[in-house]
């Protein structure tokens, strides 16, 4: 029988409705997997199998009476600890929220079981999102699928591993900064970060306002897009919310691959994101990304962002100055963690100690750094300076995006890094978001989708696209693209060459990269095979 | 510290303006009487159980986000332009950052740089019907905060409390700031000014209807700036403004010149002998007439001020604008004139309304069919007095349309004085509108004749001599039977048809 | 290096009262080295930041995004204090707000 785990979720949801498979079948199989596999990995923060056994019964019980349950009924999905959900705790990876049970879902969450997906839990995190590693979760680090002496990346380590170990078929994350986009990278799957006001904030633990978006993270370009599909849209409870009329993106991806061309696209390759100080393997990867969009009909434009050098110090100052305002509300009073000092103490003591026992060093690093940031005297300097930063930012986009269709770089500088390489050195953590900011600052769209293994260290990276605001359909039709001219040139995905995890049989199968042919040699003229990249890949090989 | 208050040295106030001139400053905040808060879809409702008119943004919790109430930007551009401001082209909420347990997310969603209406004036009658305009700095949209209240302890107020409970149903319910610019030459007049100025801004939200604006409920607060300077002489610069301090908790016109009045005397004193005042937030305390010293004002007021990033900015169209402007009711000062001139009230009489602060309720009343003469009398009488005796505004008892009905009553003689003083009495009390009151509690008069008759009869049969009387032309001794009468009837009859048909009966018995 | 203190440690127990963080006194001289650096770092946003660029605090400009004055759903006062550490009649419980010695 087909492992249920290793399908996609487009194939899944294909099996459940033609209910081949039952949803408590599914959910059971993606349970057996996390138990499996997540002592050993940590994705998950907290695991509801009655809960999602049961609705996942329920969703069998209402599609064998007839009922009309939508075309990812069933599917088992996992959730980010960044969002709300009633009836699961939502701690967003902090102490301070332990165990906090919302009273209300985030829209997100919302539309997520309106549309009948089976929750599975809540995948671990950076504290607050706060990180790139997931090793500033305060409930301890997550492993990555592929190297488990190495993190899955961060702030959302946990979604973007549990995909990638198969104990989910997709999931959501948030992305401040490359959240989404850069564990992609690490782990060999898909992450997206839709343009700003695309999907609901609502019930999204803020990190910093101006520059979340919450998006799916999933092991195909089709199915990213899929859950975009039911996430996305107008929410009247989000002010940043836009009422644009989304087309849909599941389309948009099934185009792309149907035919993995890219004739007459005009890609930008951003001259900052790249080069020096980026890992070879990243940079050789990427080299023979482009040779492959090029001999698939691609039309490839270098292109300059002479701003985006500035796009971290922009982004470290006002990320702190939202998140210090954002995070006050965690003071002891209406919800989380109460520390009361020794003999007691006016609430202001308590509040201070609280905050100093329920906040990790990574949380009150930005804390004091936004604060200092917005105080008086220095708010003209920082704060006021970023955002202006921010406008030349979006200048260079515009600019760019005068002259291509969309701009890619790899996902991040290097591939996954070990456990506290960085930890003890804030800024070189930070200097690892580089290529994913500019895509926040600016409100536009951006996909990682796997580009191959680094030859020195056989570990993922990832290719990042970009298009303009409000384009994030092209992000499905170029990436389906890319996925299935990758496939076509893997001879599978990427994830095939996953090593096994422990408790799962055999040791890791393949060290380093598949060796990629030549661009020159890459069959891309010819017709794909069938179904690539979207269709069920015959489990373990 | 701060427990102690009222021991202050005052100096004589006519004495003060010797060495002294006075600056005074206002910050008035106006609770709009909006459906829903400010930034979220909850009731906003006075008086509600505690912790009940609350949406997730209201607690302050995570995920929750604000969403700008339309009709309180209408409310807020409205008042903007009845104080003569000008309304910002564009306009944006800012986070005001403060840790306090009353405000759920520890910011207070305001407005900073860029207020929805700034540069404008009040036109502020006295009195003595002398007018002085007030220059107003800004009115900028923010929201409320919840309510603490202070347990243990023996006075229920912060100093020594053993703890505090919080409520945030009034948090997030949507406030209009008016900040005044600095106000000369108040002179000996300061705080009659002040309490007039607040008077005017209750008037004008009262007759733009966005605020019930009744201060023992906090539904209009202001916060009373006032500093002294030395007088200049003839020729001479004016000195630098003194160090001032902001009078807060001031919930009645009486207290608001009552502080500026204590706060001119006390800092007076200090100054006068070679003393500094301390810049600070000072307590009014109603009962003592004094105010005490709160929080010193020092550079722990960071408040990190940041355009709000959840919210966008609020740009009126000119054509908003337009339809606010065409919709403004005349000013308090134009619609008092208009309206003693129609009713024909001299000085006093008019002067005696405004004092006890019924004019709305006035107009109301006749505007729903009552008489000028009547609705005084109703007003300035009976309610008065019940409002007194409460210890509340007037117009919190009785809607207008109500005493008109009860006016209409006792002119088509359904109801005799004393019967209406009763059925007030059932109003007031929430038993309904006058006419249920009557039939719920039988007051109406007996106009049936019979019934009159029948009473009229056996009194007089009863009193035979007094009968005689009345058939010699002794009428006066027809007091005695109507007495009877009037008490056979518990009271429910009208006297003078009593008398009339007492005086018929007599004839034909 | 005699200009590494960017920000000192009273500034770092300043920015934390503001915060309310009770740092220990290893945390806040932590911090005001770390955080130098990063200032060190990030205050070069001034250099382009120049008086004719105008500031985005918005990254997709939208305005007047409104909502109708219709009362919506509310929370129950149980789903309220749900998560309150401490609560009595119906209200969030707090210890005393000023200090005695205030």
């Amino acid at each position: 029988m087909t492992d249920l785990t290793r399908v996609t979720a487009a194939a899944l949801a294909e099996l459940l409705s033609t209910r081949e498979v039952s949803s408590v079948e599914a959910t059971r199989a993606h349970l057996d997997r996390i138990e499996a596999v997540d002592t050993d990995l940590h994705a998950f923060l907290h695991i509801d199998s009655d809960g999602a056994l049961k609705r996942a019964s329920e969703i069998d019980q209402l599609r064998a009476d007839g009922h009309e349950v939508g075309p990812l009924a069933g599917v088992p999905v996992a959730v980010k600890d960044v969002l709300c959900t009633i009836g699961m705790p939502s701690t967003a990876g902090s102490k301070i929220l332990e165990g906090w049970m919302p009273p209300y879902d985030a829209t997100v969450v919302a539309r997520m079981r309106s549309a009948n997906l089976v929750l599975l839990g809540k995948t671990n995190m950076d504290e607050f999102a706060m990180g790139s590693s997931t090793e500033y979760s305060a409930y301890g680090p997550t492993r990555n699928p592929w190297d488990r002496e190495r993190t899955p990346g961060g702030s959302g380590g946990g979604s973007a591993a549990a995909v990638g170990a198969f104990e989910a078929p997709f999931a959501l994350g948030s992305d401040t900064g490359g959240s989404i986009r850069q564990p992609a990278a690490f782990t060999g799957t898909v992450g997206v970060k839709p343009t700003y006001g695309g999907v609901s904030r609502y019930g999204a633990i803020a990190l910093a306002s101006s520059l979340d978006q919450v998006g799916p993270v999933s092991r195909t370009v089709l199915d990213a897009a899929l859950l975009h599909d039911v996430i996305g849209g107008h929410d009247p409870h989000d002010a940043t919310s836009l009422t644009d009329f989304w087309p849909s993106f599941a389309a948009a991806a099934r185009e792309g691959a149907e035919a993995p061309s890219l004739k007459g696209v005009r890609i930008g390759v951003i001259k900052e994101l790249g080069g020096d100080g980026f890992q070879k393997g990243v940079n050789d990867r990427f080299t023979e990304a482009l040779a492959l969009a090029e001999a698939a009909g691609a039309e490839i434009v270098e292109v300059s962002a002479p701003h985006f050098e500035y796009g971290i110090a922009a982004y470290y100052l006002i990320l702190p100055a939202e998140a210090s305002s954002n995070l006050a509300k965690f003071d002891s009073v209406r919800f989380g963690l109460r520390v009361t000092p020794e003999g007691g103490g006016t609430v202001e003591q308590v509040m201070s100690a609280t905050r100093e026992a329920g906040f990790g060093p990574e949380v009150k690093r930005r804390v004091i750094l936004g604060t200092y940031a917005l105080s008086a005297g220095y708010y003209d300097a920082y704060y006021g300076s970023a955002q202006k930063v921010r406008t030349l930012i979006q200048r260079d986009f515009a600019a760019a995006f005068d002259r291509v269709d969309v701009l890619v770089s790899p996902s991040a500088p290097t591939t996954a890094f070990t456990f506290g390489e960085k930890t003890d050195d804030p800024l070189s953590m930070y200097l690892n978001d580089i290529t994913t900011i500019p895509a926040n600052l600016a409100g536009i769209p951006g996909m990682s989708l796997p580009m191959g293994l680094a030859a020195e260290d056989g570990l993922p990276t990832g290719l990042q696209i970009m298009a303009p605001a409000r384009e994030d359909v092209r992000l499905y039709r170029i990436g389906a693209a890319f996925e299935a001219l990758f496939a076509q040139q893997w001879g599978g995905s990427l994830l095939d060459q996953l090593p096994t995890m422990a408790g799962m049989g055999a040791e890791r199968a393949t060290v380093g990269a598949p060796a990629p042919a030549p661009a020159s040699v890459l069959p891309v003229h010819g017709a794909p095979e069938p179904g690539f990249g979207t269709e069920p890949d015959g489990g373990t090989r | 510290m701060a427990t102690a208050h009222g021991s202050a040295e005052l100096m004589d106030f006519d004495e003060v303006f010797e060495t002294y001139e006075p600056v005074l400053g206002f910050e008035v905040h106006v609770e709009l009487s909006t459906k829903t808060k400010m930034f979220s879809a909850a009731p906003n409702e006075f008086g509600s159980a505690p912790n009940t008119n609350i949406a997730p943004v209201d607690l302050g919790l995570p995920g929750s986000l604000p969403t700008v109430n339309e009709t309180a930007v209408r409310y807020s551009i409205s008042l903007g332009l009845a104080l003569g401001c000008q309304i910002a082209k564009s306009s944006r909420f800012a986070r005001k950052n403060y840790f306090y347990p009353d405000l759920g997310k520890n910011y207070q969603i305001s407005q900073f740089d860029e207020p929805i209406a700034f540069e404008g004036s009040v036109e502020v009658e006295l009195e003595d019907g002398t007018t002085v305009t007030v220059p107003i700095e800004r009115a900028h949209m923010e929201e409320d905060a919840g309510k603490l209240t202070h347990m243990g302890g023996s006075t229920g107020r912060i100093q020594g409390a053993e703890y505090s409970l919080v409520d945030y149903n009034r948090a997030g319910v949507p406030l209009v700031e008016i900040v005044t610019k600095p106000i000369y030459g108040a002179e000996k007049r300061a705080p009659e000014i002040a309490k007039a100025y607040v008077a005017t801004i209750r008037d004008i939200v009262r007759s733009l209807g966005i605020s019930e604006a009744r201060m023992e409920r906090g539904n209009l607060r202001c916060d009373a700036n006032v500093s002294l300077r030395p007088r200049s002489k003839a020729g001479e610069e004016p000195a630098p403004l003194g160090t001032r301090t902001e009078t807060k908790n001031v919930n009645s016109l009486r207290s608001v010149e009552r502080a500026v009045r204590y706060e001119i005397q006390r800092q007076a004193a200090i100054l006068a002998k070679g003393g500094t005042i301390t810049q600070e937030t000072r307590h009014w305390h109603e009962d003592t007439g004094t105010t005490s010293a709160g929080r010193p004002k020092s550079d722990a007021d960071d408040y990190r001020y940041f355009p709000e990033p959840d919210l966008l900015p609020v740009v009126p169209s000119a054509e908003l604008i337009n339809e606010l402007r065409a919709a403004l009711p005349e000013s308090p000062a134009i619609f008092r004139r208009r309206l003693q001139a129609d009713y024909g009230f001299t000085d006093s009489e008019f002067r005696d309304i405004l004092n006890a602060n019924i004019l709305v309720e006035m107009e109301e009343t006749v505007k729903a069919g009552a008489s000028p003469a009547q609705a005084r009398k109703w007003w300035l009488g009976e309610i008065l007095r019940i409002a007194n005796a409460q210890g509340v505004e007037p117009g919190t008892l009785v809607t207008p349309f109500n005493v008109s009905e009860l006016i209409a009553l006792v002119e088509s003689g359904q109801l005799t004085d004393r019967l209406a003083r009763q059925v007030l009495e059932g109003v007031v009390a929430g038993e309904g509108s006058p006419d249920e009151v009557v039939k719920a509690r039988g007051l109406a008069v007996v106009s049936d004749d019979t019934a009159l008759i029948a009473a009229i009869d056996t009194a007089l049969e009863s009193q035979p001599d007094v009968l005689a009387k009345i058939r010699d032309g002794k009428v006066q001794a027809a007091g005695a039977v109507i007495g009877a009468v009037m008490k056979a009837m518990k009271g429910q009859a009208d006297a003078a048809r009593v008398r009339e048909l007492v005086l018929e009966r007599s004839s034909k018995l | 290096m005699p200009e590494q203190q960017v920000i000192s440690a009273e500034q770092v127990q300043h920015l934390a009262g503001l915060a309310r963080i009770a740092l220990t006194p290893d945390e806040i001289q932590h911090l005001a080295v770390e955080l130098g650096t990063i200032v060190d770092n990030i205050r070069k946003v001034s250099e382009v930041a120049t008086a004719d660029v105008p500031a985005t605090s918005h990254p997709i400009p939208l305005t007047n995004v409104f909502r109708p004055d219709v009362v919506g759903e509310v929370l129950t006062n149980e789903q309220a204090l749900s998560g309150a550490p401490e609560s009595a009649d119906g209200r969030f419980k707090v210890s005393a707000i000023l200090g005695e010695e205030q």
